[in-house]
């Protein structure tokens, strides 16, 4: 049986930018899988993945990724066209893209062989603190079904039920609690540097 | 002209070159030089260019749960800002932890630095140094023959194992995904490597990617996962279960064996290719002794790596305590991170106000409030700036001073106040290297004594890592398999107020996270980051950074091709991403130049 690892990258610090994390985590409550699934919240990190990425044969991604779309635009990227697209445009802080961990996984010689990205446009990323907005968190529900049907294509068994929460988020920055104990915009300041935030004036 | 009152001659007469942003470093980060007509850097201004906010987006959390969120605001010390933040909750809240929880912690934090040094080495910081397209013009045979002189030890050194290397190399370079490599300035006359030690080097970029991936894995064990391995409050939240097997999460046997054998790992890496490299690549530069800047004056270490649980008295941290000022060796002062008078932090130069100038704010008081605004002699616009005045504000990094001075932190400031304190280890490690190299102890005061005091740190972090394996299993054996202690978990154990403070030798150097909790809430967190003591502006007084001295009075070839700055500030392993926040909209990584 192919392993498949299915992955969520981004900053959930950063509004639309957790939109991968939140990805993974809404499918480990919707449905369980055997041990040939592994769900993973990779978070900001970069070459903390490679060990994860040895191990799996096919390898499906969620990350906000910026193509010009309209926001909350998914779209979905496949085989060889992920590295070079996610090279396109550098979203986060990941010390190392992501790009350059698939990069490095193909000259190290354990790249999945299989690679889908079920990418989002985001509406905002320059809110430090701040939730999804409901534009890109509407995508969750339809990217995640993007990804079971194709996983049902690749025979997959994906059953009603719980995925094993051991490689996600804590709950503490689990969507629920972390948007519903955002300190108020007196208390914590959301306006800063003009050129990356929007203009109040 | 101007000097600044820690000693450094300030000329902004001469072309000024933009480097923005440095790249292959965490975050988001600007620097302006100033060069005289010989190339040589006579004003040096760095700058973070994204805004922090960790702290507001703490306020009224559970400080049970702070470490989760400072865990994310970067991607490399995730676990050095859990631990700070675990430490500054269980300081204010008087929270004691076993025996077996401070071994764990110590080795998850050392297994950190060591991973982190390794991989900042030869995947961030040694394209500045080795050349890897030049690799491809290099001889196999004779490049075994480099290696097995500088490593007689090292197993991997046959002339077809570097033939086939070149191979892989050649046809990775070929498919047009020189990806890792882009951005570099190859044909630099700055760079001084024969073909064959950039073929061997490149060879240990291949080999330290692929141990970079079994150490990681001593976080999963311990941390439950990883990345962003879980902590806890008042210990380690995994059970110890020797007899067990294959049950979820708890530590037995099996794992713990999986553990030595990734020790042992490191220990090997250390002293056959990482140490080595070091002495090999810096025996080629040894004539490049630029970028000591505040390294043979100022020196900050908080310590780290207490050998028993609860008591961070500098006698027993293996990371050593304590302050040099005014290049004064012989006189090592005690730190005091709750002392209102030691660490404050200015904000006259930074993107922040405090409501009044000249003031300098202990972390417990810190307030973090955003002022943007440029100076009157800025070239450019608010949103697209040509030229910092760095005469007004232009860093969002604040600037922390200790005692008012500016100060260096890291592996190198660690080292100096070791040497000083006649620390036994760092001692014979720093004596010895100096031996073999045949250079004096003012080398170390250099680019290249920092690139160096991180191999000599990673070796004996190594050597620790060991130690508290071994005082672990003891302990097991003795009977105790205790890992948390939750006498206080509930918060109606807590007493109405309270504050505390959390210190770490993080990779990059000394971090601190201040903390007050009011009613089981948290009321202000305050961190103050290693790049922020190396990135500071200039405070109120005048003093310059750690960058911004390092950088004084390099000779620079190509002035257009800032090698030489790159190098200096990757010397210092940056990391922006927890000293500030957000990236450039476009997410464009390469790097102007701009040259005035």
């Amino acid at each position: 049986m192919a392993n498949v690892l299915i992955l969520g990258i981004g900053n959930v610090l950063w509004a639309d930018e957790g939109f991968g994390v939140r990805c993974v985590e809404h499918l480990a409550q919707i449905r369980s899988f055997g041990p040939e699934v592994t769900l993973l919240d990779g978070g900001t990190q970069g070459l903390y993945l490679l060990p994860f990425l040895e191990e799996a044969d096919r390898l499906v991604v969620f990350d906000a990724v910026d193509y010009g779309l309209p926001p909350g635009t998914l779209k979905i990227v496949e085989g060889d066209e992920v590295p070079a697209f996610m090279g396109a445009k550098k979203m986060s802080l990941h010390q190392t893209g992501f790009q350059d961990v698939i990069a490095t996984a193909q000259l190290m010689g354990y790249c999945p062989e299989t690679l889908l990205l079920v990418g989002c446009q985001p509406e905002e990323l320059e809110d430090y603190g701040g939730g999804l907005r409901d534009v890109v968190a509407a995508q969750i529900a339809p990217a995640v079904q993007i990804a079971l049907d194709r996983l049902a294509g690749w025979g997959v068994e994906a059953r009603e039920g719980q995925a094993d929460t051991s490689l996600l988020a804590d709950r503490s920055i689990l969507r629920d609690t972390y948007e519903a104990g955002r300190p108020s915009a007196e208390e914590a300041c959301r306006t800063g540097d003009a050129r990356f935030f929007p203009v109040t004036e | 002209m101007n000097t600044t009152p820690n000693g450094f001659d300030l000329d902004n007469s001469g072309r000024r070159i933009v480097v923005d942003p440095v790249t292959r470093i965490e975050g988001h980060m600007r620097c302006e030089v100033n060069v005289d007509d010989d190339g040589i850097i006579r004003n040096a201004v760095s700058t973070g260019t994204m805004w922090r906010g960790l702290e507001v987006i703490l306020k009224g959390r559970d400080p049970r749960d702070a470490w989760a969120f400072t865990e994310r605001i970067c991607g490399v010390c995730t676990g050095t800002h859990a631990l700070t933040s675990v430490r500054a909750v269980e300081d204010a809240l008087g929270i004691t932890i076993p025996d077996n929880a401070n071994s764990i912690r110590n080795m998850m934090q050392l297994n950190l630095q060591i991973h982190d040094h390794i991989v900042h080495f030869y995947h961030l910081h040694a394209l500045d140094w080795v050349n890897p397209v030049n690799a491809l013009k290099a001889d196999p045979k004779a490049t075994s023959e480099l290696q097995q002189a500088v490593s007689p030890s090292h197993p991997m050194s046959s002339p077809g194992y570097f033939r086939d290397v070149q191979n892989r190399l050649k046809k990775f370079v070929e498919s047009g995904q020189l990806g890792l490599f882009k951005n570099g300035y190859w044909d630099n006359p700055a760079y001084l490597l024969p073909p064959e030690a950039d073929l061997m080097a490149t060879t240990h970029y291949l080999e330290a990617l692929d141990l970079q991936k079994e150490i990681v894995k001593v976080h999963t064990i311990f941390g439950g996962k990883n990345p962003h391995p879980n902590w806890l409050v008042g210990g380690v939240p995994c059970p110890i279960n020797v007899d067990g097997v294959g049950s979820v999460g708890a530590i037995n046997m099996e794992r713990l064996n999986m553990v030595s054998s990734i020790i042992d790992k490191c220990i090997e890496f250390n002293k056959n290719v990482y140490l080595p490299d070091v002495k090999a690549i810096g025996g080629f530069y040894k004539n490049w002794l630029y970028g000591g800047g505040l390294s043979s004056q100022a020196c900050l270490a908080y310590g780290d790596i207490p050998e028993h649980p609860n008591d961070f008295s500098a006698e027993q941290l293996h990371l050593p305590r304590g302050a040099i000022i005014n290049g004064d060796l012989s006189q090592v002062h005690d730190v005091d991170p709750r002392d209102p008078e030691q660490v404050q932090e200015y904000v006259d130069h930074s993107w922040y106000t405090y409501g009044k100038p000249g003031q300098g704010l202990h972390p417990w008081d810190g307030v973090t409030e955003p002022k943007y605004e440029l100076g009157p002699n800025t070239k450019g616009t608010k949103t697209d700036i040509k030229e910092l005045d760095e005469a007004a504000k232009y860093s969002w990094i604040k600037a922390p001073r200790w005692k008012g001075h500016a100060m260096e932190v890291g592996p190198l400031a660690r080292y100096v106040v070791g040497y000083a304190k006649g620390h036994e280890d760092i001692k014979d490690q720093v004596d010895g290297l100096l031996r073999d190299m045949n250079l004096p102890l003012e080398a170390v005061f250099s680019t290249l004594g920092r690139t160096a005091a991180r191999a000599l740190e990673s070796e004996y972090c190594g050597r620790l890592q060991k130690h508290f394996f071994d005082k672990l299993v003891q302990n097991i054996k003795n009977g105790d398999s205790s890992t948390a202690n939750v006498e206080k978990w509930d918060p109606s154990t807590w007493p109405k107020e309270a504050k505390g403070v959390g210190m770490t030798e993080a990779p990059r150097g000394a971090l601190g996270h201040w903390i007050k909790i009011k009613d089981g809430r948290i009321e202000n967190y305050q961190c103050v980051v290693p790049t922020t003591w190396n990135g500071s502006p200039r405070d109120t007084a005048g003093n310059i950074g750690a960058f911004e001295a390092s950088l004084m009075n390099t000779k620079m070839e190509r002035p257009d091709e800032p090698v030489e700055i790159l190098r200096t500030l990757h010397s210092f392993d940056p990391c922006l991403a927890c000293s500030t926040h957000v990236m450039s909209p476009d997410g464009d990584e390469l790097t102007t130049v701009k040259v005035r």
